[in-house]
């Protein structure tokens, strides 16, 4: 290794190779332990056990609901949460990022806020909302709250200074000026925000699963538990990693979309 | 315009903020009771919680003690997972082989949460300190690895063409110019990590600890005890925060070529 390695791309088939190797290495290495006895059965099993249990766990109900139940019920949480924070927002960096008396009345409350985890709204969020979807709802929200308001404002405070001059000179309202000149121009900003709000935002769903509700994917990771039964927890866990790399392929798409279309208008 | 100019304004709306926020929540609770003592607590509830458990103690310690015990296991799973992602990021980086080799086992690993982890932590280690070192080296991991990585590869060509044309020795390679090239993304890594660490411990105490600021929490929740969720939630964000700010200024003192 020097610094040629550094620079110097791989030969396709070698990378191939090595990826596949890495790959049957990783899965080798668990099967392996697992397999060896060093690691009781119940606490570590195989890939092919793990597979049967994620398989099992589609067709016959666990805690009350199947796999896919679980995760329908996850993501219409996460869904309302999410999209609560963009619709609040947005607007709100927005809103700040035109008028200065906003701004400075709400970020040194937001920067006091922010510090606060997400997780540690979970007490107040079963006192005030139950654990019904009202709870985990408020834990997702101020999860993804943060990044689609600093998004938004960043997104309009660099907006070029001429276009609003324009606008201004044209004679624009305020509301004209935050919904023609300010949103369009802060669309990528604000959908980059999106791509990490939503990232967050499942994270704190799963979360805030597995301490306030009474149904979801991250229920069923603490009955897995609660069970020790290894096998449904990393069942849990893969589908949680599948739906949150979905949901993140999800927005890139819209991101490429949209800075395409950019690309190609500008 | 200089900047203090442009902040002094900025500034006092800020505290006369703070200043109508505490007198609404005051006039809210205490003056005519609107909210219910049961739903959020009033200025002075409060402040009799924080006495309560910095003096007397509340969940079985002190509120130093909480915060102590919090802290100690977030430094060491942190310290744990920057001792191995950091080499392990830049040896993906300077190695295209290794990266392939590396990235499928990351590639299964990274889209899982680190909280989503707990229930596995806890299922194999039970409920204590080693559970949580776990949860919090799976938080702090990936991200270590990832900007190490991304930061070898964020040098500068000509630094290492140079390097290699002046026939550097892998050793001093890797600590006159892979390091210090890497060392401003590793540090943004570490700094959203910490923060990160910071969050999944106090997920992991709420589920089940013994003690720490999530315990607290927890507790406080089980005893419909209003204040001292308050009280829990802002000793989160103090500690937080001071820890995020201490990274900060370790990064100054690693990078005083960068210091502003």
């Amino acid at each position: 290794m020097s610094a040629a390695a550094v620079s110097n791309g791989l030969p396709f088939r070698r990378w191939l190779t090595l990826s596949v190797a890495g790959f049957v290495a990783f899965f080798a290495i668990w099967w392996l332990i697992a397999a060896s006895g060093l690691v009781q059965r119940q606490f570590l099993p195989t890939p092919p056990e793990v597979i049967e249990k994620f398989v099992a766990l589609t067709q016959s109900p666990f805690v009350g609901y199947t796999l896919q139940q679980h995760l329908a019920s996850s993501f219409g949480r996460f869904a309302s949460g999410f999209g609560l924070a963009v619709l609040i927002g947005v607007p709100l960096g927005l809103l700040m990022g035109w008028f200065r008396w906003l701004d400075a009345i709400v970020t040194p409350l937001f920067d006091a806020l922010r510090f606060v985890a997400p997780i540690a709204w979970v007490p107040f969020a079963a006192l005030w909302f139950g654990t019904g979807i009202g709870g985990p709802m408020l834990i997702i929200f101020s999860g993804a709250f943060p990044p689609c308001v600093i998004n938004a404002y960043r997104g309009a405070k660099f907006v070029e200074p001429r276009f609003i001059e324009a606008a201004q000179t044209l004679g624009a309202s305020h509301f004209r000026m935050i919904t023609e000149v300010l949103l369009p121009a802060s669309i990528p900003s604000i959908v980059a925000g999106l791509r990490i709000s939503a990232g967050l935002g499942w994270q704190s769903l799963v979360g805030a699963e597995l301490i306030v509700a009474s149904s979801g994917i991250g229920y069923l990771l603490v009955k897995g538990q609660a069970n020790i039964s290894t096998s449904i927890v990393m069942s849990g866990m893969i589908a949680i990693g599948i739906v949150g790399f979905a949901i993140d392929a999800l927005l890139r798409v819209l991101e490429r979309r949209i800075n395409a279309r950019r690309g190609i208008a500008g | 315009m200089t900047p203090s100019q442009a902040r002094r304004p900025t500034a006092w709306v800020g505290v006369l903020t703070f200043l109508v926020l505490a007198a609404t929540w005051y006039a809210l609770t205490t003056l005519t009771h609107t909210i219910s003592p049961g739903r959020f607590p009033a200025p002075g509830e409060t402040w009799d919680a924080l006495r309560q458990i910095a003096i007397t103690g509340y969940a079985d310690a002190r509120l130093h003690e909480h915060i102590l015990h919090s802290v100690k296991l977030v430094l060491l799973g942190f310290a744990a997972a920057t001792l191995v992602g950091v080499p392990l990021g830049l040896a993906m980086g300077a190695s295209r082989a290794f990266e392939a080799f590396i990235n499928p086992s990351f590639l299964l690993i990274r889209p899982i949460p680190p909280l989503a982890w707990i229930p596995l932590a806890i299922v194999w280690l039970g409920l204590g300190d080693a559970a949580k070192v776990l949860i919090i080296w799976f938080a702090a991991f990936v991200p270590a690895v990832i900007n190490s990585y991304s930061g070898v590869r964020a040098i500068e060509p000509h630094l290492l063409e140079a390097a290699r044309t002046l026939g550097v020795p892998r050793t001093m390679f890797v600590r006159e110019v892979l390091i210090p090239g890497a060392l401003p993304m590793i540090f943004t890594g570490l700094r959203l990590s910490l923060q990160a660490c910071w969050t999944t411990l106090v997920a992991g105490e709420l589920i089940g600890a013994i003690a720490g600021l999530g315990h607290v929490l927890y507790q406080a929740s089980l005893d419909i005890f209003p204040a001292m969720i308050v009280v829990g939630m802002a000793a989160v964000a103090v500690t937080g925060a001071a820890m995020t700010a201490l990274l900060g200024a370790v990064e100054r003192r690693a990078m005083p070529w960068r210091a502003r």
